[in-house]
């Protein structure tokens, strides 16, 4: 919990990982990523957050459990798993690798799946293993993922739908999704989420947690999400500008609330690209400059404490106390719609 | 003889079809070498994993644009460390294309992705122009009527009738000054909607184009000039 000024903030963290990226384990994808994410990491994160590129590809248990728990006012985690066994032989961040460290500290993490339609039967099979061994809430879906020939799949295909269809079945109700810049076919717009509104349409029971907002395409997803409500945007990424860039992150953040709402943005801090301590901290002090709020409005401490984690707790059915429970209801799930109306 | 100078004017005129702006701006020239009637590019992005169907194009328009200078006889055009640089460059080299560059990856859409960022671009830049009027005063009533001719010289409107040319809307001095993407009319009712969503567009694009920048900086060490310009 974090405390300051007499206001209690619940604090879910939406996206973390805990990934290995050792030279032991990559190929020349995998470093030519691994470098991407710590240009991101050197880029974007305020100096004295700043890790070497060896401990960024290889931080340990305890390092996480520091960061998260000891001094980055974090309540509860959501592990989000990502493969990429082309580019890491034996797996950049899995269910699995996540799960060891979750069931050492019960109660602090959610320990989130993952599936590839190209996986076809023994895909589900699979899935169904999983949810079996870590009782699934949510599954994290890179859709850029290489396999072999395949540079990365959509959502909104029949072999896809099995998989959402199971997932209906099994409970699994939170869908993170993440675009990257390849997919097929490589000539069409691989950062469009599109495929997103279909998916959302077909299964209005799941819920659809765009990551990262779906940038560089906030146009895109926020077009979507007013038509669909039960697609989120989740600020993994686009919150660490915030230290670079507050107007832009104003910007980004003023439009959100607007076309989506206070109900459906939901932290994350990618940890370990960047920390929450920072982030948590410097977002509970963030205000849209002055001269912007004629046209975006303010943040409020209610807007920010269900941004940091009351949106996350009801997803994921998490315990909140009391004391950080009371917020003022907002517009709930409801769309804005094709017709938006004008800013207050 | 031709000069590397000239050689950098050619380029200036080549943009990145995603965020608009000139690769030479964007720091995308990593060098120029000439030697008599040969000249020598390399290119290079932002990150290892820039989308390979921008990274195309870019490097295609590129080679057309250096190869359309005169007195000179023959380019290579290089992208340096991007993971499909191999399949590109060589694509490109031979002019084979994109099919052939990605065999079986592709489904003959580059041309409709390129569309499809042109407009994106123009209603950004529509974005950015209603936008100075109304902090000059005008009212949105007055923005639908007024006229492009009546726009002045700002690179911005500069750019947007190049964009209209492109994109086959009516770019002369009595057509409406903003339209829809698709060039069709807007009253002001319309016009009010379409700035909204223009305005997520504009955003958009300027947050992946400051990105950009200071991703290219990092990777490369050199100067960061978002940093420098909110110094």
């Amino acid at each position: 919990m974090y405390e300051i000024n007499g206001e209690r903030y619940f604090i879910v963290d939406g996206h973390i990982h805990f990934w290995d990226a050792g030279p032991e384990n990559r190929n020349r994808f995998g470093e030519g990523f691994i470098k991407c994410f710590y240009d991101y990491h050197q880029n974007l994160g305020p100096e004295e957050y700043l890790w070497s590129l060896e401990k960024f590809a290889q931080y340990s248990e305890d390092d996480l459990l520091h960061d998260m728990f000891e001094v980055g006012h974090v309540d509860h985690a959501i592990f989000q798993p990502t493969y990429l066994t082309d580019f890491f032989p034996g797996g950049f961040n899995t269910t699995e690798q996540d799960a060891a460290v979750a069931e050492k500290h019960p109660g602090r993490f959610t320990v989130n799946g993952a599936f590839d339609p190209r996986d076809g039967e023994a895909g589900i099979a699979a899935l169904e293993a999983l949810h079996d061994r870590y009782h699934l809430k949510g599954v994290k879906l890179y859709t850029a993922e290489w396999k072999g020939e395949s540079r990365g799949w959509r959502l909104d295909t029949p072999e896809a739908a099995r998989y959402l269809e199971k997932c209906q079945e099994l409970g699994i109700r939170n869908i993170h999704l993440h675009k990257g810049p390849t997919i097929w076919p490589l000539d069409r717009d691989a950062f469009d989420v599109k495929d997103v509104d279909h998916a959302a349409t077909d299964f209005p029971e799941l819920n659809f947690i765009v990551e990262h907002l779906g940038l560089p395409r906030l146009e895109d997803f926020c077009w979507i999400a007013t038509q669909e409500p039960n697609v989120y945007g989740g600020l993994a990424v686009a919150i660490a500008f915030m230290h670079t860039r507050p107007r832009y992150f104003a910007q980004v953040i003023g439009e959100l609330l607007y076309w989506i709402g206070e109900d459906r943005i939901i932290f994350g801090s990618d940890y370990a690209i960047w920390q929450p301590k920072w982030l948590v901290e410097k977002f509970v002090d963030f205000q849209i400059p002055e001269d912007m709020q004629s046209e975006l409005g303010v943040l409020t401490t209610d807007m920010k404490k269900k941004i940091l984690g009351l949106n996350a707790a009801k997803l994921y059915d998490l315990k909140v106390p009391a004391e950080a429970a009371a917020v003022a209801a907002g517009p709930g799930s409801a769309a804005i719609g094709s017709e938006p109306v004008s800013p207050a | 003889m031709i000069t590397a100078d000239e050689v950098l004017d050619a380029l200036s005129g080549v943009r990145d079809p995603e965020i608009d702006e000139p690769l030479t701006d964007l720091g995308f020239v990593a060098g120029v070498h000439v030697d008599g009637a040969t000249v020598d590019v390399h290119l290079r992005l932002p990150t290892y994993f820039c989308a390979p169907n921008f990274a195309y194009l870019m490097v295609a328009d590129a080679l057309e644009a250096v190869r359309a200078l005169p007195e000179v006889r023959d380019v290579t055009m290089t992208l340096d460390d991007h993971f499909a640089s191999g399949e590109i460059n060589g694509a490109v080299a031979t002019g084979r294309g994109f099919e052939a560059a990605f065999p079986g990856e592709s489904t003959g859409e580059l041309p409709e992705l390129r569309d499809l960022f042109t407009r994106k671009a123009f209603t950004a830049r529509q974005s950015r122009l209603c936008d100075a009027l109304l902090r000059a005063g005008r009212t949105v009533e007055e923005l639908a009527d007024i006229r492009l001719g009546a726009l002045g010289g700002d690179p911005d409107v500069t750019r947007c009738i190049e964009l209209r040319e492109r994109l086959g809307i009516d770019a002369s001095a009595d057509s409406p000054a903003f339209v829809l993407p698709d060039g069709s009319a807007l009253d002001a009712q319309g016009l009010s909607r379409f700035m909204r969503v223009a305005r997520l567009v504009r955003l958009s694009l300027e947050g992946n184009a400051g990105l950009c920048r200071s991703l290219l900086a990092t990777r490369y060490g050199i100067p960061d000039p978002e940093e420098t310009a909110a110094a």
